[in-house]
Protein backbone atom coordinates (compact mmCIF):
# COMPACT_ATOMS: atom_id res chain seq x y z
CA UNK A 1 0.00 0.00 0.00
CA UNK A 2 1.32 3.35 -0.87
CA UNK A 3 1.31 6.01 2.01
CA UNK A 4 -1.64 7.75 1.00
CA UNK A 5 -3.89 4.61 0.86
CA UNK A 6 -1.75 3.66 4.08
CA UNK A 7 -3.54 6.84 5.76
CA UNK A 8 -6.97 6.44 4.61
CA UNK A 9 -7.30 2.74 4.96
CA UNK A 10 -6.09 3.26 9.13
CA UNK A 11 -8.40 6.50 9.02
CA UNK A 12 -11.50 4.81 8.17
CA UNK A 13 -10.42 1.45 11.13
CA UNK A 14 -10.13 4.16 13.46
CA UNK A 15 -13.41 5.56 12.39
CA UNK A 16 -15.05 2.42 11.92
CA UNK A 17 -13.99 1.29 15.76
CA UNK A 18 -15.90 4.67 16.99
CA UNK A 19 -18.83 4.34 15.37
CA UNK A 20 -19.10 0.89 16.62
CA UNK A 21 -17.94 1.36 19.76
CA UNK A 22 -20.63 4.66 20.22
CA UNK A 23 -23.45 2.98 18.58
CA UNK A 24 -23.13 -0.09 21.21
CA UNK A 25 -22.47 -2.27 18.49
CA UNK A 26 -19.82 -4.00 20.64
CA UNK A 27 -20.18 -8.01 18.74
CA UNK A 28 -19.29 -6.27 15.76
CA UNK A 29 -16.85 -3.71 16.87
CA UNK A 30 -14.86 -7.30 17.99
CA UNK A 31 -14.69 -8.40 14.28
CA UNK A 32 -12.05 -5.18 13.99
CA UNK A 33 -9.55 -7.38 16.01
CA UNK A 34 -7.83 -10.59 14.22
CA UNK A 35 -7.83 -14.09 16.28
CA UNK A 36 -4.63 -12.99 18.18
CA UNK A 37 -5.55 -9.26 18.81
CA UNK A 38 -4.37 -8.51 22.29
CA UNK A 39 -6.53 -5.17 24.35
CA UNK A 40 -5.25 -3.13 26.72
CA UNK A 41 -6.10 -0.44 28.95
CA UNK A 42 -3.43 1.22 30.44
CA UNK A 43 -2.71 4.23 32.74
CA UNK A 44 -0.22 6.71 31.15
CA UNK A 45 1.28 6.59 35.22
CA UNK A 46 2.25 3.28 35.12
CA UNK A 47 3.71 3.48 31.36
CA UNK A 48 5.55 6.23 32.78
CA UNK A 49 6.87 4.32 35.69
CA UNK A 50 7.64 0.93 33.64
CA UNK A 51 4.87 -0.70 35.94
CA UNK A 52 2.98 -3.39 33.85
CA UNK A 53 -1.03 -3.15 35.38
CA UNK A 54 -3.71 -2.43 33.46
CA UNK A 55 -6.91 -1.19 33.78
CA UNK A 56 -8.03 -3.82 31.28
CA UNK A 57 -6.07 -6.67 29.80
CA UNK A 58 -7.00 -9.17 27.23
CA UNK A 59 -4.26 -11.59 25.96
CA UNK A 60 -6.36 -12.69 23.60
CA UNK A 61 -9.70 -12.55 21.41
CA UNK A 62 -11.28 -14.88 23.45
CA UNK A 63 -10.80 -12.67 26.30
CA UNK A 64 -11.69 -9.68 24.29
CA UNK A 65 -15.07 -11.29 23.98
CA UNK A 66 -15.63 -12.63 27.14
CA UNK A 67 -15.06 -8.75 28.53
CA UNK A 68 -18.29 -7.98 26.20
CA UNK A 69 -20.20 -11.17 27.42
CA UNK A 70 -19.45 -10.12 31.18
CA UNK A 71 -20.47 -6.43 30.50
CA UNK A 72 -23.62 -7.82 28.23
CA UNK A 73 -24.75 -10.31 31.14
CA UNK A 74 -23.39 -9.55 34.66
CA UNK A 75 -21.99 -5.69 35.22
CA UNK A 76 -23.76 -2.99 36.45
CA UNK A 77 -22.72 0.34 35.25
CA UNK A 78 -23.50 3.75 34.89
CA UNK A 79 -26.11 4.06 31.54
CA UNK A 80 -24.39 6.28 29.21
CA UNK A 81 -24.00 7.11 25.46
CA UNK A 82 -20.07 7.58 24.60
CA UNK A 83 -18.47 9.80 21.75
CA UNK A 84 -15.58 8.60 20.54
CA UNK A 85 -13.09 11.91 19.07
CA UNK A 86 -10.05 10.51 17.13
CA UNK A 87 -7.93 12.60 15.86
CA UNK A 88 -4.32 13.03 14.48
CA UNK A 89 -3.82 9.40 13.15
CA UNK A 90 -0.73 8.48 11.44
CA UNK A 91 0.43 4.79 10.48
CA UNK A 92 3.95 3.73 9.57
CA UNK A 93 3.95 0.41 7.91
CA UNK A 94 6.60 -1.98 9.31
CA UNK A 95 8.66 -4.64 7.14
CA UNK A 96 7.09 -7.43 9.18
CA UNK A 97 4.02 -6.52 7.75
CA UNK A 98 2.47 -4.57 10.55
CA UNK A 99 1.16 -1.41 10.43
CA UNK A 100 1.83 0.99 13.46
CA UNK A 101 -1.21 3.46 13.53
CA UNK A 102 -1.49 6.14 16.71
CA UNK A 103 -4.16 8.55 17.22
CA UNK A 104 -5.34 10.53 20.19
CA UNK A 105 -8.73 10.11 21.36
CA UNK A 106 -11.20 12.06 24.07
CA UNK A 107 -14.10 10.40 24.98
CA UNK A 108 -17.49 11.92 26.24
CA UNK A 109 -19.83 10.32 28.21
CA UNK A 110 -23.65 11.38 28.41
CA UNK A 111 -25.84 10.29 31.08
CA UNK A 112 -29.40 9.66 30.06
CA UNK A 113 -30.58 12.83 31.40
CA UNK A 114 -28.63 14.27 29.02
CA UNK A 115 -25.27 15.35 30.42
CA UNK A 116 -22.29 15.08 29.13
CA UNK A 117 -18.92 15.50 30.67
CA UNK A 118 -15.60 14.36 29.16
CA UNK A 119 -14.93 10.90 30.37
CA UNK A 120 -11.66 10.24 29.27
CA UNK A 121 -8.22 11.61 27.08
CA UNK A 122 -5.22 9.79 25.54
CA UNK A 123 -3.76 7.87 23.34
CA UNK A 124 -4.26 4.86 21.00
CA UNK A 125 -0.64 3.08 19.85
CA UNK A 126 -1.98 0.17 18.32
CA UNK A 127 -0.76 -2.39 15.47
CA UNK A 128 -3.05 -3.89 12.63
CA UNK A 129 -2.67 -6.28 9.55
CA UNK A 130 -3.99 -6.70 6.25
CA UNK A 131 -5.92 -9.22 6.00
CA UNK A 132 -7.76 -10.22 2.87
CA UNK A 133 -9.30 -6.45 1.93
CA UNK A 134 -9.46 -4.99 5.64
CA UNK A 135 -6.90 -3.77 8.07
CA UNK A 136 -7.68 -5.06 11.32
CA UNK A 137 -6.71 -4.70 14.75
CA UNK A 138 -3.82 -7.30 16.11
CA UNK A 139 -3.02 -5.17 19.07
CA UNK A 140 -4.77 -2.20 20.94
CA UNK A 141 -3.02 -0.41 23.57
CA UNK A 142 -4.97 2.48 24.84
CA UNK A 143 -2.68 4.81 27.02
CA UNK A 144 -5.12 7.20 29.36
CA UNK A 145 -4.47 10.39 30.28
CA UNK A 146 -7.31 10.64 33.02
CA UNK A 147 -5.92 7.22 34.81
CA UNK A 148 -8.17 9.03 38.10
CA UNK A 149 -10.71 7.09 36.33
CA UNK A 150 -14.25 8.91 36.84
CA UNK A 151 -16.67 6.89 38.70
CA UNK A 152 -15.72 3.73 36.61
CA UNK A 153 -15.05 2.09 33.45
CA UNK A 154 -17.29 -0.38 31.84
CA UNK A 155 -17.46 0.20 27.72
CA UNK A 156 -14.33 0.06 25.76
CA UNK A 157 -11.98 2.70 25.35
CA UNK B 1 2.02 18.20 65.57
CA UNK B 2 1.26 21.71 66.60
CA UNK B 3 -2.19 21.65 66.05
CA UNK B 4 -4.78 19.50 68.52
CA UNK B 5 -8.04 19.18 67.33
CA UNK B 6 -9.42 22.92 67.70
CA UNK B 7 -12.60 24.60 69.09
CA UNK B 8 -15.45 21.93 67.38
CA UNK B 9 -18.58 21.82 68.79
CA UNK B 10 -20.62 19.02 68.78
CA UNK B 11 -22.50 18.39 65.96
CA UNK B 12 -26.30 17.14 66.90
CA UNK B 13 -27.49 14.12 65.39
CA UNK B 14 -31.18 12.56 66.50
CA UNK B 15 -30.23 8.78 66.32
CA UNK B 16 -33.75 6.99 65.81
CA UNK B 17 -32.23 3.92 67.46
CA UNK B 18 -29.29 3.50 69.57
CA UNK B 19 -27.92 0.12 67.77
CA UNK B 20 -26.93 2.08 64.51
CA UNK B 21 -29.45 0.40 62.27
CA UNK B 22 -30.92 3.13 61.11
CA UNK B 23 -28.92 6.03 59.76
CA UNK B 24 -29.44 9.58 58.63
CA UNK B 25 -28.68 10.31 55.12
CA UNK B 26 -27.77 13.83 55.60
CA UNK B 27 -24.52 12.62 57.53
CA UNK B 28 -23.50 11.92 53.96
CA UNK B 29 -23.98 15.49 52.65
CA UNK B 30 -23.67 18.21 55.17
CA UNK B 31 -20.72 20.10 54.76
CA UNK B 32 -19.81 21.06 58.66
CA UNK B 33 -20.16 17.04 59.29
CA UNK B 34 -17.52 16.98 56.38
CA UNK B 35 -15.12 19.90 58.30
CA UNK B 36 -15.09 18.18 61.53
CA UNK B 37 -13.96 14.60 60.01
CA UNK B 38 -10.63 16.20 58.82
CA UNK B 39 -10.20 17.43 62.33
CA UNK B 40 -11.33 14.61 63.88
CA UNK B 41 -10.53 11.81 62.21
CA UNK B 42 -8.10 12.34 59.49
CA UNK B 43 -6.43 14.85 61.91
CA UNK B 44 -7.50 13.41 64.92
CA UNK B 45 -6.20 10.36 66.75
CA UNK B 46 -6.26 8.15 63.62
CA UNK B 47 -3.27 6.07 61.91
CA UNK B 48 -4.12 6.78 58.16
CA UNK B 49 -2.58 4.59 55.81
CA UNK B 50 0.29 6.17 53.09
CA UNK B 51 1.91 4.27 51.33
CA UNK B 52 4.08 0.93 51.12
CA UNK B 53 7.81 0.61 52.10
CA UNK B 54 8.57 -1.19 48.63
CA UNK B 55 7.40 2.35 47.17
CA UNK B 56 10.31 3.54 49.14
CA UNK B 57 13.36 1.47 48.72
CA UNK B 58 15.99 4.60 48.90
CA UNK B 59 17.36 6.92 51.04
CA UNK B 60 15.87 10.14 49.90
CA UNK B 61 12.93 8.79 48.11
CA UNK B 62 9.44 10.67 48.36
CA UNK B 63 5.85 9.84 46.86
CA UNK B 64 2.87 13.01 47.77
CA UNK B 65 -0.18 11.56 48.80
CA UNK B 66 -3.35 12.94 50.56
CA UNK B 67 -4.45 12.37 54.07
CA UNK B 68 -8.30 12.89 54.09
CA UNK B 69 -8.03 16.11 52.02
CA UNK B 70 -4.79 16.90 53.40
CA UNK B 71 -1.57 16.87 50.76
CA UNK B 72 1.69 14.82 52.33
CA UNK B 73 4.95 13.66 51.62
CA UNK B 74 5.95 10.52 52.97
CA UNK B 75 9.79 10.37 52.49
CA UNK B 76 13.10 8.09 53.01
CA UNK B 77 15.48 10.15 54.68
CA UNK B 78 19.25 9.53 53.80
CA UNK B 79 19.56 8.23 57.94
CA UNK B 80 16.97 5.78 56.19
CA UNK B 81 14.19 6.85 58.73
CA UNK B 82 11.03 7.56 57.11
CA UNK B 83 9.57 10.50 57.53
CA UNK B 84 5.93 12.36 56.85
CA UNK B 85 5.26 16.19 56.58
CA UNK B 86 2.25 18.47 55.41
CA UNK B 87 2.87 19.46 51.60
CA UNK B 88 1.84 23.01 52.05
CA UNK B 89 4.86 25.55 52.49
CA UNK B 90 5.49 27.29 55.78
CA UNK B 91 5.72 30.50 54.46
CA UNK B 92 2.14 31.58 51.71
CA UNK B 93 0.97 27.78 51.99
CA UNK B 94 1.91 26.98 48.39
CA UNK B 95 2.03 23.28 47.62
CA UNK B 96 5.92 22.06 48.10
CA UNK B 97 6.61 18.89 46.45
CA UNK B 98 4.16 18.76 43.16
CA UNK B 99 5.62 15.72 41.59
CA UNK B 100 4.07 12.30 42.71
CA UNK B 101 7.14 10.71 43.54
CA UNK B 102 11.01 10.96 43.09
CA UNK B 103 14.41 11.19 45.17
CA UNK B 104 15.50 14.20 46.67
CA UNK B 105 18.03 15.41 49.08
CA UNK B 106 15.64 18.85 49.44
CA UNK B 107 12.29 19.97 49.33
CA UNK B 108 12.03 23.58 47.68
CA UNK B 109 8.78 26.06 47.32
CA UNK B 110 9.34 27.32 43.88
CA UNK B 111 7.31 30.34 44.71
CA UNK B 112 9.98 31.87 47.45
CA UNK B 113 12.32 29.15 47.02
CA UNK B 114 11.90 28.42 50.67
CA UNK B 115 14.38 24.99 51.29
CA UNK B 116 13.15 22.24 53.58
CA UNK B 117 15.12 19.10 54.26
CA UNK B 118 14.16 15.46 53.83
CA UNK B 119 12.56 15.20 57.65
CA UNK B 120 10.12 18.90 56.46
CA UNK B 121 12.53 20.89 58.48
CA UNK B 122 13.06 25.05 56.67
CA UNK B 123 16.72 24.47 55.80
CA UNK B 124 17.00 28.29 54.07
CA UNK B 125 15.08 31.09 53.31
CA UNK B 126 16.24 33.48 50.25
CA UNK B 127 17.58 36.61 50.99
CA UNK B 128 17.12 36.07 54.66
CA UNK B 129 19.89 38.69 55.54
CA UNK B 130 18.24 41.06 53.05
CA UNK B 131 19.55 42.87 49.87
CA UNK B 132 22.54 45.23 50.43
CA UNK B 133 22.12 45.18 53.88
CA UNK B 134 18.59 46.38 53.68
CA UNK B 135 15.37 44.16 54.43
CA UNK B 136 15.23 40.69 55.03
CA UNK B 137 13.79 38.72 58.03
CA UNK B 138 13.55 40.37 61.15
CA UNK B 139 15.98 39.38 64.05
CA UNK B 140 13.38 36.57 65.81
CA UNK B 141 12.81 34.72 63.24
CA UNK B 142 13.67 31.02 63.47
CA UNK B 143 14.23 28.49 60.96
CA UNK B 144 13.26 25.85 63.06
CA UNK B 145 9.95 27.67 64.14
CA UNK B 146 8.49 27.04 60.47
CA UNK B 147 9.46 24.22 58.98
CA UNK B 148 6.70 21.83 57.42
CA UNK B 149 4.30 20.40 59.72
CA UNK B 150 5.62 16.98 60.63
CA UNK B 151 3.47 13.97 61.04
CA UNK B 152 4.24 11.17 63.28
CA UNK B 153 5.21 7.84 61.28
CA UNK B 154 4.92 4.02 61.86
CA UNK B 155 5.11 0.86 59.94
CA UNK B 156 3.94 -2.56 60.08
CA UNK B 157 5.33 -5.43 58.04
CA UNK B 158 6.10 -2.41 55.25
CA UNK B 159 3.08 -0.68 55.26
CA UNK B 160 2.95 3.15 56.94
CA UNK B 161 1.03 4.81 58.58
CA UNK B 162 0.95 8.62 59.56
CA UNK B 163 -0.53 10.52 62.24
CA UNK B 164 -1.30 14.13 63.15
CA UNK B 165 -2.05 13.69 66.45
CA UNK B 166 0.68 13.20 69.37
CA UNK B 167 -2.20 11.64 71.36
CA UNK B 168 -3.00 8.48 68.98
CA UNK B 169 -1.96 5.01 70.83
CA UNK B 170 1.14 3.26 69.18
CA UNK B 171 0.17 2.02 65.47
CA UNK B 172 0.36 -2.03 66.88
CA UNK B 173 -2.55 -0.84 69.55
CA UNK B 174 -4.25 1.14 67.11
CA UNK B 175 -4.99 -1.95 64.33
CA UNK B 176 -5.18 -4.12 67.33
CA UNK B 177 -4.36 -8.28 67.29
CA UNK B 178 -6.58 -9.57 64.79
CA UNK B 179 -5.43 -6.47 61.95
CA UNK B 180 -1.90 -6.84 62.61
CA UNK B 181 -2.16 -10.42 62.13
CA UNK B 182 -3.54 -9.65 58.90
CA UNK B 183 -1.34 -7.53 57.49
CA UNK B 184 1.85 -9.68 58.40
CA UNK B 185 0.16 -12.75 56.95
CA UNK B 186 -0.53 -10.65 53.46
CA UNK B 187 2.53 -8.21 53.62
CA UNK B 188 4.50 -12.13 54.51
CA UNK B 189 7.71 -11.09 52.55
CA UNK B 190 9.39 -8.82 50.02
CA UNK B 191 6.55 -7.53 47.99
CA UNK B 192 6.62 -6.02 44.40
CA UNK B 193 4.60 -3.15 43.13
CA UNK B 194 3.05 -4.05 40.30
CA UNK B 195 0.87 -0.93 39.52
CA UNK B 196 -1.28 1.66 40.29
CA UNK B 197 -5.45 2.04 39.14
CA UNK B 198 -7.40 5.27 40.28
CA UNK B 199 -10.91 5.94 40.23
CA UNK B 200 -12.95 9.05 41.64
CA UNK B 201 -16.43 8.90 42.88
CA UNK B 202 -18.65 11.19 42.82
CA UNK B 203 -20.13 10.34 46.51
CA UNK B 204 -19.61 10.83 50.25
CA UNK B 205 -16.26 9.01 51.10
CA UNK B 206 -18.23 7.25 54.24
CA UNK B 207 -20.40 5.22 51.62
CA UNK B 208 -17.11 3.62 50.74
CA UNK B 209 -16.11 2.49 53.98
CA UNK B 210 -19.80 0.98 54.24
CA UNK B 211 -19.59 -0.71 51.13
CA UNK B 212 -16.21 -2.25 52.10
CA UNK B 213 -17.59 -3.80 55.33
CA UNK B 214 -20.65 -4.35 53.57
CA UNK B 215 -20.68 -8.42 53.20
CA UNK B 216 -24.95 -8.45 52.01
CA UNK B 217 -23.91 -6.47 48.75
CA UNK B 218 -21.13 -8.52 47.51
CA UNK B 219 -22.51 -11.46 45.81
CA UNK B 220 -25.72 -9.59 44.73
CA UNK B 221 -24.26 -6.89 42.95
CA UNK B 222 -21.34 -7.69 41.86
CA UNK B 223 -22.73 -11.39 39.60
CA UNK B 224 -19.06 -12.04 37.61
CA UNK B 225 -17.72 -12.63 41.71
CA UNK B 226 -20.70 -14.89 42.35
CA UNK B 227 -20.97 -16.82 39.18
CA UNK B 228 -17.10 -17.66 39.47
CA UNK B 229 -17.15 -18.32 42.85
CA UNK B 230 -14.72 -15.49 43.51
CA UNK B 231 -17.30 -14.60 46.67
CA UNK B 232 -20.43 -16.56 47.63
CA UNK B 233 -23.11 -16.06 50.13
CA UNK B 234 -22.96 -20.14 50.41
CA UNK B 235 -18.83 -20.35 50.96
CA UNK B 236 -18.00 -20.56 54.84
CA UNK B 237 -16.18 -17.13 55.79
CA UNK B 238 -17.40 -14.52 58.30
CA UNK B 239 -16.84 -11.10 59.29
CA UNK B 240 -14.50 -9.81 62.39
CA UNK B 241 -14.23 -6.63 63.93
CA UNK B 242 -11.70 -4.79 66.15
CA UNK B 243 -12.67 -3.68 69.95
CA UNK B 244 -13.23 -0.31 68.79
CA UNK B 245 -15.55 -1.45 65.86
CA UNK B 246 -13.43 0.76 63.81
CA UNK B 247 -11.67 -2.16 61.26
CA UNK B 248 -12.77 -4.72 59.56
CA UNK B 249 -12.00 -7.94 57.99
CA UNK B 250 -14.48 -10.25 55.71
CA UNK B 251 -13.30 -13.58 54.42
CA UNK B 252 -14.46 -16.89 52.53
CA UNK B 253 -12.91 -19.40 50.91
CA UNK B 254 -12.89 -20.55 47.60
CA UNK B 255 -14.47 -24.10 47.23
CA UNK B 256 -16.30 -24.70 50.60
CA UNK B 257 -19.42 -24.88 48.82
CA UNK B 258 -20.93 -25.78 45.61
CA UNK B 259 -22.52 -24.78 42.63
CA UNK B 260 -25.61 -26.78 42.63
CA UNK B 261 -26.08 -25.10 46.52
CA UNK B 262 -25.09 -21.75 44.68
CA UNK B 263 -27.39 -21.91 42.05
CA UNK B 264 -30.55 -23.13 43.58
CA UNK B 265 -30.35 -20.06 46.68
CA UNK B 266 -29.40 -17.47 44.45
CA UNK B 267 -32.85 -18.79 42.34
CA UNK B 268 -34.82 -19.51 45.04
CA UNK B 269 -33.92 -15.70 46.10
CA UNK B 270 -34.84 -14.62 42.57
CA UNK B 271 -31.42 -12.74 41.75
CA UNK B 272 -30.10 -13.94 39.09
CA UNK B 273 -29.73 -17.64 37.23
CA UNK B 274 -26.14 -16.84 35.55
CA UNK B 275 -25.49 -17.40 31.87
CA UNK B 276 -22.24 -16.14 31.92
CA UNK B 277 -19.60 -18.42 30.71
CA UNK B 278 -16.06 -17.71 29.90
CA UNK B 279 -14.19 -18.70 26.49
CA UNK B 280 -11.01 -18.07 28.35
CA UNK B 281 -11.78 -19.12 32.16
CA UNK B 282 -7.78 -18.73 33.15
CA UNK B 283 -7.96 -15.29 34.56
CA UNK B 284 -10.14 -16.40 37.21
CA UNK B 285 -8.44 -19.41 38.21
CA UNK B 286 -7.63 -19.16 42.08
CA UNK B 287 -4.18 -20.28 43.29
CA UNK B 288 -3.93 -21.23 46.93
CA UNK B 289 -1.44 -19.21 48.38
CA UNK B 290 -2.08 -18.74 51.90
CA UNK B 291 -2.30 -21.80 54.53
CA UNK B 292 -5.33 -20.41 56.10
CA UNK B 293 -7.01 -21.39 52.95
CA UNK B 294 -8.69 -18.17 52.89
CA UNK B 295 -9.23 -16.86 49.01
CA UNK B 296 -10.81 -13.44 49.39
CA UNK B 297 -10.26 -11.03 52.69
CA UNK B 298 -11.13 -7.44 52.13
CA UNK B 299 -9.59 -5.88 55.21
CA UNK B 300 -10.89 -2.14 55.96
CA UNK B 301 -8.73 -0.38 58.23
CA UNK B 302 -10.15 2.95 59.26
CA UNK B 303 -10.19 5.38 58.32
CA UNK B 304 -8.36 5.21 54.87
CA UNK B 305 -7.32 1.76 53.70
CA UNK B 306 -8.68 -1.31 52.09
CA UNK B 307 -6.27 -4.28 51.92
CA UNK B 308 -7.77 -7.10 49.77
CA UNK B 309 -6.74 -10.74 48.28
CA UNK B 310 -9.22 -11.68 45.76
CA UNK B 311 -7.88 -14.57 44.56
CA UNK B 312 -4.46 -13.95 43.35
CA UNK B 313 -4.73 -10.13 42.85
CA UNK B 314 -3.35 -8.23 46.33
CA UNK B 315 -3.62 -4.66 46.70
CA UNK B 316 -4.23 -1.82 48.90
CA UNK B 317 -6.82 1.01 47.75
CA UNK B 318 -6.34 4.28 49.78
CA UNK B 319 -9.10 6.79 50.06
CA UNK B 320 -8.51 10.86 49.35
CA UNK B 321 -11.21 13.26 50.12
CA UNK B 322 -12.22 16.02 48.39
CA UNK B 323 -15.39 17.59 50.02
CA UNK B 324 -18.06 16.18 51.00
CA UNK B 325 -19.45 14.61 47.50
CA UNK B 326 -16.16 13.73 46.08
CA UNK B 327 -13.49 10.38 47.14
CA UNK B 328 -10.66 8.99 44.98
CA UNK B 329 -9.45 5.75 45.20
CA UNK B 330 -5.64 4.99 44.71
CA UNK B 331 -5.05 0.95 43.95
CA UNK B 332 -1.70 -0.49 44.41
CA UNK B 333 -1.20 -3.73 42.82
CA UNK B 334 1.67 -5.98 44.23
CA UNK B 335 3.07 -9.20 44.32
CA UNK B 336 6.31 -10.63 46.03
CA UNK B 337 9.46 -10.37 44.89
CA UNK B 338 9.90 -14.20 44.77
CA UNK B 339 6.83 -14.53 42.48
CA UNK B 340 7.74 -16.72 39.41
CA UNK B 341 7.19 -14.72 36.16
CA UNK B 342 3.83 -16.82 35.81
CA UNK B 343 2.56 -16.27 38.92
CA UNK B 344 2.80 -12.19 37.94
CA UNK B 345 1.17 -12.62 34.84
CA UNK B 346 -1.34 -14.28 36.33
CA UNK B 347 -1.71 -11.44 38.84
CA UNK B 348 -1.40 -8.67 36.03
CA UNK B 349 -4.66 -10.92 34.44
CA UNK B 350 -6.95 -10.85 37.77
CA UNK B 351 -6.07 -6.87 37.10
CA UNK B 352 -9.21 -6.99 35.18
CA UNK B 353 -11.04 -8.10 38.04
CA UNK B 354 -10.25 -4.91 40.62
CA UNK B 355 -10.14 -1.41 40.36
CA UNK B 356 -12.71 1.05 38.44
CA UNK B 357 -12.93 -1.48 35.13
CA UNK B 358 -12.68 -4.40 37.58
CA UNK B 359 -15.42 -7.08 36.67
CA UNK B 360 -16.37 -7.46 40.18
CA UNK B 361 -15.56 -4.14 41.27
CA UNK B 362 -16.93 -1.28 38.78
CA UNK B 363 -20.66 -1.87 39.93
CA UNK B 364 -19.55 -0.08 43.57
CA UNK B 365 -18.86 3.09 41.31
CA UNK B 366 -22.12 3.42 40.37
CA UNK B 367 -24.01 2.08 43.50
CA UNK B 368 -21.95 4.71 45.84
CA UNK B 369 -23.40 7.39 43.24
CA UNK B 370 -26.58 6.76 42.52
CA UNK B 371 -27.19 6.34 46.59
CA UNK B 372 -25.25 9.47 46.98
CA UNK B 373 -27.84 12.01 44.19
CA UNK B 374 -30.75 10.21 45.91
CA UNK B 375 -30.00 11.39 49.12
CA UNK B 376 -29.00 14.52 48.97
CA UNK B 377 -32.64 15.94 49.14
CA UNK B 378 -33.90 13.94 51.73
CA UNK B 379 -35.03 15.61 55.38
CA UNK B 380 -33.17 15.34 58.29
CA UNK B 381 -35.10 12.18 59.70
CA UNK B 382 -34.64 9.77 56.28
CA UNK B 383 -32.43 7.35 57.29
CA UNK B 384 -31.02 3.56 55.97
CA UNK B 385 -32.00 0.81 56.84
CA UNK B 386 -29.34 -1.96 58.42
CA UNK B 387 -31.20 -5.27 60.23
CA UNK B 388 -29.46 -7.52 57.76
CA UNK B 389 -27.97 -10.08 60.48
CA UNK B 390 -30.10 -8.79 63.05
CA UNK B 391 -30.64 -5.69 64.78
CA UNK B 392 -29.51 -5.11 68.55
CA UNK B 393 -25.70 -5.73 69.46
CA UNK B 394 -22.76 -5.65 67.41
CA UNK B 395 -20.52 -8.38 67.10
CA UNK B 396 -18.46 -10.89 64.98
CA UNK B 397 -19.90 -13.06 63.08
CA UNK B 398 -19.36 -16.45 61.29
CA UNK B 399 -21.69 -15.63 58.46
CA UNK B 400 -21.20 -13.41 55.56
CA UNK B 401 -24.59 -12.17 54.69
CA UNK B 402 -25.19 -9.42 57.13
CA UNK B 403 -24.99 -5.52 57.80
CA UNK B 404 -23.14 -6.30 61.51
CA UNK B 405 -19.60 -4.33 60.13
CA UNK B 406 -21.30 -1.30 58.72
CA UNK B 407 -23.52 -0.66 61.91
CA UNK B 408 -19.87 -1.72 63.66
CA UNK B 409 -18.27 1.24 61.34
CA UNK B 410 -21.06 3.63 63.03
CA UNK B 411 -20.82 3.15 66.36
CA UNK B 412 -16.84 3.65 66.03
CA UNK B 413 -17.23 6.85 63.89
CA UNK B 414 -19.65 8.37 66.34
CA UNK B 415 -17.94 7.71 69.29
CA UNK B 416 -14.69 9.69 67.55
CA UNK B 417 -17.22 12.49 65.99
CA UNK B 418 -18.19 13.21 69.58
CA UNK B 419 -22.33 12.16 68.35
CA UNK B 420 -22.45 8.43 69.61
CA UNK B 421 -26.00 8.90 71.59
CA UNK B 422 -26.13 7.70 75.36
CA UNK B 423 -26.46 3.92 75.68
CA UNK B 424 -25.60 3.21 72.11
CA UNK B 425 -24.14 0.15 71.23
CA UNK B 426 -20.36 -0.54 70.53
Amino acid sequence: MNPADLFQTATELMADYAELLDADRLEEWLDLFTEDATYDVVPRENVEQGLAVSLMVCANKAQLRDRITALRQANEYNLHYDCHLVSGVRARATDEGIVQVSANYAVFQTNLEGQSRLFSVGRYQDCARVVGSRLLLCKKRVIVDTFSVPTLLATPL
Amino acid sequence: MKQEMSDLSAIRVDWPRLDYSRIPFWLYHDPEVYRQEQERIFKGKCWSYVALEAELPNPGDFRTTYVGETPVIVARTDGGDLAAMVNRCAHRGAIVRREPRGNAREHTCIYHRWCYGQDGSLTGVPFRRGVKGKGGMGPDFRLEDHGLQKLRVASHSGAIFVTFSHQTEPLEQYLGPVFTKHLSRIFNRPLRVLGYQRQRIAGNWKLYLENQRDTYHGSLLHEFQSTFGTSRATQSGGVTMDDSRRHNLSYARAGTDNDQEFKALYKENKVHESKLRLEDPSMVRNIREFDDGISLAICGLFPNATIHQISNSLGTRQLRTFGPDEFELYWTLFGYEDDSPEMTQHRLSQANMVGPAGLISMEDGEAIEITHRATKSEPRTACSVLEMGGAGPIMNLEHRVNDIAVRGFWSGYARMMGFAPEGAEQ
